[in-house]
């Protein structure tokens, strides 16, 4: 069946969907962050009483509202998209991908989707508290959507709780509590939220810079960036640790990918941690791996070790070490795993014909194996492996997973940063005369952006080739549909949400200059 | 035309694309669609997932 694989099929499906998806990320942060800054701003407002709390409160639920209106529902067609061109995979997740998604879309969105309309038209209808409960829940109702759609994500990354069905080809959950509170689960919804309330802290600062450097709504801005900056710092030290956990998490569930963002093609004890670097193909490369080299680099000594590991002389494997093997690492070869998928795979195929035979005894024993522990643990654990034409197929793209870490890392540290010196000349009342500064925070708007798509990048291209780790590669997951309809909907999509961000650029831009009212 | 009511105009247009277009004529769940219960489907997908290479 997967000889006769159209690659260019599986390329424009996985186009496609991260076309898609990385559209949609464009509104989800903003979501995230601004719910929670307009959230303190109201109880300020309510706090305090003073109208300008208020008017600082409308203005920048108007620019909320914009992109709330935008980007909402944009994230179904992803849902399209399981049925449409991810069957195999859809059927195969079961309901452990399902049951968070219906969450989402029952319990978090219709908590969001109720109270934003009162956050929006229940100024002076509903009592002050009530309006500020209202705005709370919104904030934790984005928040919460956001939990379900990370908990299946990471489920993808670490698939826990479950246990596969070999009639139905399906995995079935067997403990809720481990799919949601698994750590992969929890690490990826702190930093990912985290991310998003930097996004909205940088967001607003630059705005209000904007307004600064044209000495407009003085009061508004300064009263924003001083909210903006201080939720933004304390976000940033959650986002710090949390990516120091993800990377630990990274380095012992997917060692692979660890190994691509520091671009470690021979493991080290006391490994050092790339900060920066440039990857070129390495001159004595004549294998298909494609090896990288950096022609310039900055290392931390064994700080990599002591990121995976906790310890600074430990021994972090690099790709070739996991694709030939290391037994005195304890590290199987790639063609070993492959083989024991294969057999998982022809079990499958004989549980099958069994039943289709009606040859109970073969059935009954071939049933048997898979509720058996041991060969769940060496056999079925690696079914994915059974898909792969060559060991060199689980290296995913190096430079991609080296880039997009290191520009994630790097503009993360920088934001911090630069909210401190904002916040320190606020609080000096200097900020206006600091016009570099100011500058700086208008043009480093984008640069949130492109953070954060940086690390969904680092997510899902670094576990390539696999979309559920070891269980399922991309070829394997695709519906075998007309190469040339996908290609369709990727044009459609691809004009669809660029026209919805230029509205969104549009009417941002021109509600910004308007002001508040 | 206030900001309010250009937002409204957007999300209306767009849903009518997503559901009444995309979602009609180019998206079907391809399982539901051509096998009639979810033995078919599975049995479907195993052979999809054990075929030998």
């Amino acid at each position: 069946m997967f000889e006769n694989i159209d690659t260019s099929l599986v390329d424009w499906s996985r186009g496609q969907f991260a076309l898609t998806a990385m559209y949609h990320w464009i509104f989800v942060p903003l979501t995230l962050g601004l719910s929670f800054i307009i959230a303190i701003m109201e109880s300020l407002y309510v706090k305090t009483g003073q109208e300008e709390w208020k008017k600082i409160t409308k203005f920048w639920m108007t620019l909320f509202g914009i992109n709330f209106a935008i980007g909402v529902a944009t994230g179904i067609i992803l849902e399209f998209e399981f049925g449409t061109n991810w069957s195999n995979y859809s059927w195969f997740v079961g309901d452990i991908f399902g049951a968070p998604l219906a969450i989402e879309g029952i319990m978090a969105f219709f908590l969001e989707s109720t109270f934003i309309a009162v956050m929006f038209f229940g100024w002076n209808k509903v009592s002050r508290k009530f309006h500020l409960v209202s705005t709370w829940l919104v904030a934790f109702g984005a928040n919460l959507s956001a939990l379900w759609i990370l908990v299946a994500n990471a489920w993808m990354q670490n698939p826990v709780g479950m246990h596969f069905n070999p009639d139905t080809a399906r995995n079935e959950m067997l403990n809720f509590w481990e799919v949601l509170l698994s750590p992969v689960a929890i690490s990826k919804f702190i930093h990912t939220i985290t991310s998003g309330y930097v996004l909205a802290a940088i967001f607003v600062i630059g705005i209000s810079s904007w307004y600064l450097l044209r000495s407009r709504e003085n009061l508004l801005a300064k009263r924003s960036i001083l909210i903006a900056a201080v939720f933004g710092i304390l976000s940033s030290v959650m986002l710090i640790f949390s990516g120091d956990g993800s990377a630990r998490q990274i380095a012992h569930i997917q060692p692979m990918k660890f190994a691509a963002l520091e671009g470690l093609y021979n493991g080290q004890e006391g490994a050092g941690l790339v900060a920066i670097g440039v990857m070129a193909t390495a001159p004595g490369d004549t294998n298909s791996r494609n090896v990288k080299d950096f022609t310039f680099s900055l290392e931390i000594p064994n700080f990599l070790s002591y990121m995976a590991y906790g310890k600074f002389d430990a021994f972090v494997p690099g790709v070739n070490d996991l694709v030939d093997g290391n037994p005195q690492r304890g590290i199987m070869s790639v063609a070993e795993k492959m083989e024991r998928g294969r057999f998982a795979r022809e079990s499958l195929a004989l549980l099958k014909n069994a039943r289709d035979n009606g040859d109970s005894a073969t059935y009954n024993q071939i049933k048997a194996r898979f509720s058996d522990d041991t060969f769940k643990e060496n056999y079925f654990r690696y079914f994915g492996y059974g898909f792969l034409d060559n060991p060199e197929s689980v290296i995913p793209n190096v430079p991609v997973a080296f880039y997009s870490f290191h520009i994630m890392v790097g503009l993360g540290f920088y934001f911090a940063l630069l909210m401190i010196f904002v916040l320190y000349y606020l609080y000096k009342d200097k900020l206006e005369n600091k016009r570099f500064l100011l500058r700086l925070s208008v043009f480093t708007i984008p640069l949130a952006y492109i953070a954060s798509q940086a690390g969904w990048v680092l997510a899902e291209m670094g576990r390539q080739p696999w979309v559920i780790q070891d269980l399922l590669p991309t070829m394997a997951a695709i519906s075998h549909i007309n190469t040339t309809t996908v290609q369709i909907t990727f044009w459609l999509f691809a004009v669809l949400f660029t026209a919805l961000l230029i509205a969104e650029l549009s009417i941002m831009f021109k509600q910004i200059k308007i002001g508040p009212k | 035309m206030t900001v309010g009511k250009k937002l409204w105009i957007i999300i209306l247009i767009k849903l009518f694309i997503m559901f009444a277009v995309l979602k009609i004529f180019f998206f079907p769940d391809i399982l539901k669609v051509n096998f009639k219960d979810d033995k078919e489907r599975g049995d479907y997908v195993i052979e999809q997932l054990s075929k030998p290479r």
